[in-house]
């Protein structure tokens, strides 16, 4: 695969990424990684500090289900969606794909307040599994280590 | 108080004033009576301040701090605030120093705060300087009383400041010993959820034991906490400290919830590996929440543990400072158990997220109602320790250390 496909098709998946999250379609989104896979969201001073906790800490495909079926049967917070804006994915050279893609999130309020709720980096590796990629890790980091009121959609 | 807010308290514990949530001059005055009075605030936790010079930034209400490691081995505090002209001394999180100078003038205090050295103090050339009269030992950042219990640190900014164990009371003591013992604390994530709501509906959801499993249903569907399982809630003699327990579940049908939103009996985890807990304290309860006045919280939720620091930033913000914590002594298996339990807390938290929620529903609910009062009469009007969680004794605790403090 060259460089350039590689990169189209990890553009498209950051983009199906996307638009799982913002048109409310997560059910989806957990079919994006590897039954086994990392999602963690976590921060940059936790990252340079080398703490491993996240805010959300996901070692299965299976906890990440657990994360949306949360999220709509038990989980009460206020209706509000995300704008994902992701950048173009920076390659690193790796067995698996590794790539370190900016991103922007902008959060709509149900009374329409907007705001930018967060800005960083994801840090990824993506494999190949029947011809579709996938994550095997996705390692999200956040600029800043502050959580406006809550975080419950994945980022 | 009376002259300053021009307002009066219902008799009693059992209503609540909301304009006490909104009101700036009653901010100010917390900041004077309660932060700064005879109480103890948490500031950092030992682990960070492993070496001489080695500091943090915090806060005692709005009051920035740093917190330091002196050059004899003892933990100082002071005032983060230049003597001259009022500006930060410290701007980093963190990090190690030999000594502190302030950026706008140059002033130089040493690691305990006292003021060292003054940029051309006799001038230049002969000319200007301070005048030969000024005393350097009269001038510096107000400095705290600091100890330690249990690796976690702790300053008051008052003359009267209790002795710590003597303040908690043996029962609470216990039961900070039960969780933090004498092992040696790790910190493994620390992250800030910035509350839309006043500080004290914080820390009154933290002690209501009523609410956990009714908003979370999370604890009830999955049997972390109900109030159908054992356990009750210890209140210190003054009402500042509490600290709620809940014991293992009986393993039977329980009906209590039946009918209530937070039972989901179809709700089922794909992934169920983030339940259940590792015995490491060797007694039968699941979940202790503890918190001291005015704005330190300990949790232990099964084997996730985390210290809660609150922050006010404003009659409807609040800054609460999430510590999670290990032990240097975890197994491998006892250190990812916790990273997939804490995504029970936190700002993203299966339980914690609606914490950080509810506050603000409050807030912006009584909006409109400065002279209403809020209820808060479960099992009764007291705030004696009660072997039910089913109760608001802790909340009416919160009250009765409050009204002492504010002199209201």
């Amino acid at each position: 695969m060259s460089g350039a496909e590689t990169l189209f098709r990890l553009a498209a998946l950051n983009a199906d990424y996307a638009i799982c999250i913002d048109a409310d379609r997560l059910e989806d989104w957990p079919g994006l990684f590897l039954e086994q896979c990392i999602y963690k969201i976590t921060s940059a001073e936790n990252r340079r500090r080398g703490y491993a906790a996240g805010l959300v800490y996901a070692d299965s495909r299976a906890m990440l289900i657990d994360r949306v079926a949360s999220l709509s049967e038990a989980n009460i917070y206020e209706r509000q969606s995300y704008r994902h804006i992701v950048g173009m994915p920076s390659l690193r050279p790796g067995g698996d794909i590794v790539a370190e893609t900016p991103f922007l999130v902008v959060r709509t309020m149900r009374d329409g307040r907007m705001d930018l709720f967060a800005a960083g980096v994801y840090l990824d590796r993506v494999r190949d599994e029947g011809g579709a990629l996938r994550f095997a890790e996705r390692i999200v980091v956040c600029d800043s280590s502050r959580i406006d009121t809550l975080l419950a959609i994945p980022l | 108080m009376e002259a300053v807010v021009g307002r009066s308290w219902p008799a009693g514990l059992t209503r609540i004033p909301y304009w006490i949530y909104q009101d700036p001059d009653v901010l100010a005055l917390e900041q004077k009576r309660i932060f700064e009075g005879p109480v103890l605030n948490y500031l950092c936790l030992e682990t960070e301040l492993p070496n001489v010079g080695d500091y943090r930034t915090t806060f005692v209400g709005a009051m920035p701090v740093v917190v330091v490691r002196a050059e004899d081995g003892e933990i100082a505090g002071f005032e983060n605030r230049c003597a001259h002209r009022g500006a930060l001394i410290c701007l980093d999180d963190g990090g190690s120093a030999k000594d502190f100078q302030c950026v706008y003038h140059s002033w130089r205090y040493d690691l305990r705060g006292n003021l060292r050295s003054i940029a051309f103090a006799r001038g230049v050339n002969g000319k200007g300087g301070m005048p030969a009269d000024f005393d350097m030992s009269c001038h510096g950042p107000r400095k705290l009383r600091v100890t330690s219990f249990c690796g976690m640190v702790f300053g008051s900014l008052s003359a009267d400041a209790p002795q710590f164990e003597a303040w908690l009371g043996s029962d609470i003591v216990n039961r900070v010993r039960r969780v933090l013992g004498n092992r040696r604390l790790e910190i493994i994530g620390r992250f800030t959820q910035a509350l839309p709501n006043n500080w004290k509906l914080y820390f009154e959801n933290v002690r209501d034991t009523y609410h956990a499993s009714l908003l979370h249903l999370f604890f009830a569907t999955f049997r972390i906490t109900r109030l159908s399982s054992g356990g009750g809630v210890l209140v210190s003699e003054t009402g500042e400290h509490h600290a709620s327990a809940t014991l293992a579940p009986s393993q039977g049908k329980d009906t209590t919830y039946q009918g209530l939103r937070s039972e989901k009996e179809s709700f089922r985890l794909a992934d169920p590996s983030l339940l259940g807990m590792h015995d490491e304290f060797h007694d039968d309860i699941q979940l202790q929440i503890l918190s001291i006045f005015p704005g330190f919280i300990l949790q232990q939720v099964h084997n996730a543990l985390a210290v809660r620091q609150i922050v006010p930033r404003g009659v409807d913000a609040t800054d609460l400072n999430w510590t999670y914590l290990g032990f240097a002594d975890d197994t491998p298996e006892l250190r990812a158990h916790r990273l997939k339990q804490n995504n029970l807390v936190g700002p993203a938290g299966y339980v914690s997220m609606e914490d950080g929620a509810v506050g603000g529903f409050v807030q912006r609910g009584i909006a409109a109602a400065t002279d209403e009062l809020s209820v808060v009469e479960m099992g009764g009007s007291g705030t004696e320790t009660q072997e039910t969680r089913a109760t608001e004794a802790s909340v009416r605790g919160f009250w009765k250390a409050y009204r002492m403090h504010m002199a209201l």
